[in-house]
């Protein structure tokens, strides 16, 4: 059956002009095919052009300075919390944490709310599907503090079994921690019923939404999720600089996580009094060009588009599959359909993923090999790595006819 | 960059002459690389003079890392464990015949540290080995 080649959503021409790396020659006469935004995306004009005029004309420690450009880097910083924010729909920027990123929010809600609130055999619902960032944090807690970690089982196809999610709610968990989309598999989880069902257990929810804040519309209200933890360099932002959003009650009863300058109100030599929120979760100097930069990131999907780039990856994602699957020995992981980002996770019979990987980046296709940080879902798939391919408003369908050119070109190396 | 994969490699990959594990044997050690994954045993016989008798690895990884194995347990063949230990990188390079990124020579070169941690009978492989 002949696979018909689907039309972009977004004019890719004209957004891949805002990319400069997009047209720098990585080899010469080649240019990068960037299929690895699962990892970090690239940056447009817009970000890196923020945080260079922040350095060329603004730059100044914030919160303390008296003078001009400590006053206006201040207000810089500030007026990208309200944007990120208004991105996610939070009833108040003081409920957005800047952090360093995912990994160090989801620590900070460990060593500050767990620490505070969790006590011996307490249960923690976790899933097979998390990133090592959403697993560690919560081993090194539970070992501490006696704790009982279970996880939701991922099914063969890919989705989270939610029968079994809500025997496991029975436990009567305190918390279940959980990501909104797979980086593996791309699985988007039903976020929304899950943390409703949590809640009704009496648990509370944290989402890890690295995959899911870049590539759709979240919205905490919407979501009524407690704590939504994010990085900026996902988003088209720069890294160094991610989120933990947090319902604020929660955030005003959690002790300070990291102590120093500017998380605090007043200092004797032997106590403190602890900041009001957000900067009681912000000791010492904050990567503040960073953060400008991850506002820039916000504004420019926002003019672009949430609902324009998730349906670009959607097709993009939908062709990916049929054109991987078509081709002799693939075989391509995670659920198919709405229930999927832009995520293609595959293996090729006979054929290493970092040889799969090698092979690709000598056409200038640049993908990821290995576990992906999720080494317990790769033991559940059976596979000791896999080649993933991601996608961002970037990538239009063209890339994935590239991306099956060049597998095709591995095989014939590897005569499979 | 085809060159990287060279015909010797893509042969050695798919049709190992060394693959498979030896009990009883005089060393055997096991490691893996956490980066990538790659996983290689290696297994030795001595004979009477303590020359190397037979070699075998087994594992799983990619065919960088494999075909080294391979290429390094035939060289190895006849040679007295302290002629094991001053095997070098360079050595491992020259039987591949081809240049190595950073991420790649740690393919390349797990097979080498997992057969010289052997060889030294170290409690654990250590990258100095393979400097």
């Amino acid at each position: 059956m002949e696979i018909l080649k689907p039309a972009d959503v977004l004019d890719i021409k004209t957004i891949q002009k805002d990319f400069p790396i997009l047209s720098h020659e990585i080899r010469p006469g080649l240019r990068v095919t960037y299929l690895d935004s699962t990892a970090t995306t690239q940056k447009p004009l817009q970000v890196i052009n923020a945080m260079d005029d922040y350095y060329r004309r603004s730059n100044a420690n914030i919160h303390r300075g008296i003078h001009h450009l400590a006053e206006e880097a201040t207000a810089l910083y500030e007026d990208a919390r309200i944007r990120i924010a208004n991105f996610i729909n939070a009833p108040d920027a003081r409920q957005v944490i800047f952090t360093r990123n995912t990994t160090e929010s989801i620590n900070l809600v460990a060593q500050t709310w767990g620490r505070k609130n969790l006590r011996a055999g307490d249960v923690i619902i976790l899933t097979e599907m998390e990133h090592h960032s959403n697993l560690v944090p919560w081993q090194l807690l539970a070992a501490e503090l006696d704790l009982q970690l279970e996880f939701v089982p991922v099914s063969d196809n890919g989705l989270l079994d939610l029968e079994e999610y809500e025997k496991l709610l029975g436990m009567g968990p305190r918390l279940v921690a959980f990501t909104q989309m797979s980086n593996v598999l791309g699985t988007i989880n039903p976020a929304e019923e899950m943390i409703s069902q949590a809640h009704a257990a009496g648990a509370l929810v944290l989402i890890d939404g690295a995959q899911s804040v870049p590539h759709f519309a979240v919205d905490v209200q919407a979501l009524d999720a407690d704590f939504l933890v994010f990085s900026g360099h996902k988003m088209c932002g720069p890294t160094g600089v991610g989120v933990l959003y947090g319902r604020r009650n929660l955030l005003e009863e959690m002790p300070p996580f990291l102590g120093g300058g500017d998380m605090i109100k007043k200092v004797e030599l032997r106590t403190f009094t602890a900041n009001t929120i957000p900067h009681k979760f912000e000791a010492g100097t904050p990567a503040i060009a960073e953060v400008i930069g991850f506002g820039a990131a916000v504004d420019y999907l926002e003019q672009v588009g949430m609902e324009r780039i998730a349906d670009q990856e959607q097709v993009v994602v939908n062709y990916a599959i049929e054109r991987l699957t078509e081709v002799p020995g693939v075989e391509v992981y995670g659920p198919e359909g709405k229930e999927r980002g832009g995520v293609t996770s595959f293996n090729l019979e006979g054929v290493h993923a970092h040889d799969v990987a090698q092979i690709l980046d000598g056409d200038g296709i640049a993908v990821r090999a290995g576990h992906h940080c999720a080494m317990p879902l790769h033991d559940k798939l059976g596979i000791p790595a896999s080649t993933r391919a991601s996608y961002y408003l970037y990538n239009s369908v063209t890339d994935v006819d590239r991306l099956v050119d060049s597998i095709y070109r591995v095989k014939e190396i590897f005569r499979s | 960059m085809d060159d990287f994969y060279r015909e010797v490699i893509i042969d050695r990959y798919q049709n190992p002459h060394f693959r498979g594990e030896l009990d009883p044997h005089d060393i055997s050690f096991e490691d893996s690389n956490p980066l990538c994954g790659d996983e290689i045993r290696i297994d030795v016989v001595l004979n009477g003079d303590e020359r190397v008798a037979e070699a075998r690895f087994s594992g799983r990884g990619c065919a960088i890392s494999q075909a080294s194995a391979d290429l390094l347990l035939e060289h190895i063949q006849g040679k007295t464990i302290d002629e094991v230990k001053q095997l070098s990188k360079e050595d491992v390079l020259d039987l591949l015949g081809i240049e190595l990124g950073p991420v790649r020579l740690k393919c390349a070169l797990l097979s080498l540290k997992v057969l010289k941690a052997g060889a030294y009978g170290m409690t654990e492989a250590s990258d100095d080995l393979v400097a």
